[in-house]
């Protein structure tokens, strides 16, 4: 139930949106964001839009992670 | 277009190296991490991410499934309600085949009742706007994940004047059941693996009582192999040092103070209100009721219908999975007298329950 996957919001009017999802398209309330546009990535949860997906703190992160694994234990 | 980085956060090489850097950075007994999170509990099992860490990390699936928590009680209102003339129920999939005392909405369908599966809250809205002659009363079951998602709805259905709309709430708050988990010796909880999704709207900061007051390390960790991997190393590394504090992995999604718009609506539709939860029992505070100023669309007041307590299924052990305090198989129906295709209990009903993930995939070493 908890479920949310990553959409990107392909239109928009007003709050609301028509997101792809893995090229399925559906649409989409983003009144539950502060802003959004066309292109963004976003977490849709039950038919909306619950945030936006960050890929420069995705790609932040996955560095991040890339350290902890490449990381000489005995630091 | 592909989804960003989702491969990379699935990469092996990298996988391999976390496990071998968690198996270095801690040589206590096992440390016991309880995920809160029905789609981590899920993405472990399927990852077959508990068999490596063991020895190191025991990582207990705990009040994380909507479905898991939701008692007996509001399943029976909810099939009493459906079988009542011009009502149509409207609700996610995972509830239809969860069993009161007195059957499954699955049942009622099947003996007459209109039961409809919808895939949004807002879908629900529109139903009651296509068919007026109807009460549409859609079940609100879920975190705040999905709190903000029915709240919409109900705003939106006031919008645009959708009379025949109303929400049956059995909406809950996580961080009050995890202090409850985290107090009761019982359990021996040493750090939590914080939920994603529920992080995106409450925000990490949310966990810092937690932390402080408990001295539980907690992470907030996306549901990616990697994600939960690093959450786990970034928990053992704390432990090691002895600190206890709030760490975000998911910082792609929550940020620290959350979605505040979410949250405005969450306290505009709702107030908070003591919850029974199945296995835990009455939380206080923890549940969240539709509040006054938008009673016209509480179904319990609009329709006259209670949620009554009930005692908990014989034999079901699905409380004491809840809190970690045994396994799935620990359950003596486990397997036996409880499967997906015949489930006594809600952890086995639910995919996302701990139960029906141990059948499937097996492994709880």
């Amino acid at each position: 139930m908890c479920l949310a996957i990553p959409a990107q919001i392909l239109t928009l009017e007003e709050t609301r949106a028509v997101v792809s999802i893995g090229g399925v398209t559906r649409e989409a309330s983003v009144m539950l964001l502060d802003s959004a546009a066309v292109g963004d990535w976003v977490l849709l949860h039950a038919g909306f839009a619950i945030e936006k997906l960050d890929p420069d703190e995705a790609e932040k992160t996955l560095a991040l992670i890339r350290e902890m694994a490449d990381a000489d234990p005995a630091r | 277009m592909p989804i960003p980085h989702v491969d990379a956060y699935r990469a092996a090489a990298p996988a391999a190296a976390l496990i071998a850097r968690i198996r270095e950075a801690w040589s206590g007994p096992p440390v016991r991490i309880m995920e809160v999170c029905g789609t981590h509990t899920m993405a472990i099992a399927r990852h077959g991410l508990r068999a490596p860490l063991a020895g190191a990390v025991k990582l207990i699936s705990g009040p994380g499934c909507p479905v898991c928590v939701t008692p007996d009680g509001y399943i029976d209102a909810a099939v009493a309600l459906a079988s009542r003339a011009k009502i149509t129920l409207a609700t996610f999939g995972d509830m239809v085949r969860v069993p009161g005392s007195r059957g499954s909405l699955e049942q009622a369908r099947a003996a007459g009742a209109d039961v409809r599966i919808v895939y949004s809250p807002l879908d629900a809205v529109d139903l009651a706007a296509a068919e007026p002659d109807r009460e549409v009363v859609f079940l609100g079951v879920g975190f705040e994940t999905t709190a903000p998602t029915v709240a919409g709805a109900i705003v939106t259905a006031r919008q645009r004047n959708t009379r025949n709309f109303s929400v049956l709430s059995s909406l809950r708050t996580i961080p009050g059941a995890m202090a409850l988990l985290a107090a009761d010796p019982a359990v021996r909880i040493d750090a939590f693996l914080c939920p994603a999704n529920v992080s995106a709207i409450i925000g990490a900061d949310a966990y810092r009582p937690l932390a402080e007051r408990y001295l539980l390390p907690c992470v907030v960790g996306g549901f990616e192999p990697l994600d939960i991997l690093s959450s786990v190393l970034m928990i053992l590394r704390q432990k090691s040092r002895g600190e206890a504090r709030v760490e975000n992995e998911y910082a792609r999604v929550a940020t620290p103070g959350g979605n505040r718009r979410a949250q405005a609506l969450l306290a505009e539709v709702f107030e908070p209100c003591d919850a029974d939860w199945r296995g835990l029992g009455v939380l206080p505070a923890s549940g969240l009721r539709i509040a006054g100023g938008y009673a016209d669309f509480d179904a319990g007041r609009k329709l006259g219908i209670a949620v009554a307590a009930t005692p908990v299924r014989s034999g079901c052990r699905c409380g004491d999975v809840l809190k970690g305090m045994i396994d799935p198989p620990g359950c003596p129906l486990f397997g036996a007298a409880c499967t997906p295709a015949t489930p006594v209990g809600p952890c086995m009903v639910s995919t996302e329950g701990a139960c029906a993930a141990a059948f499937k995939y097996g492994s709880l070493a």
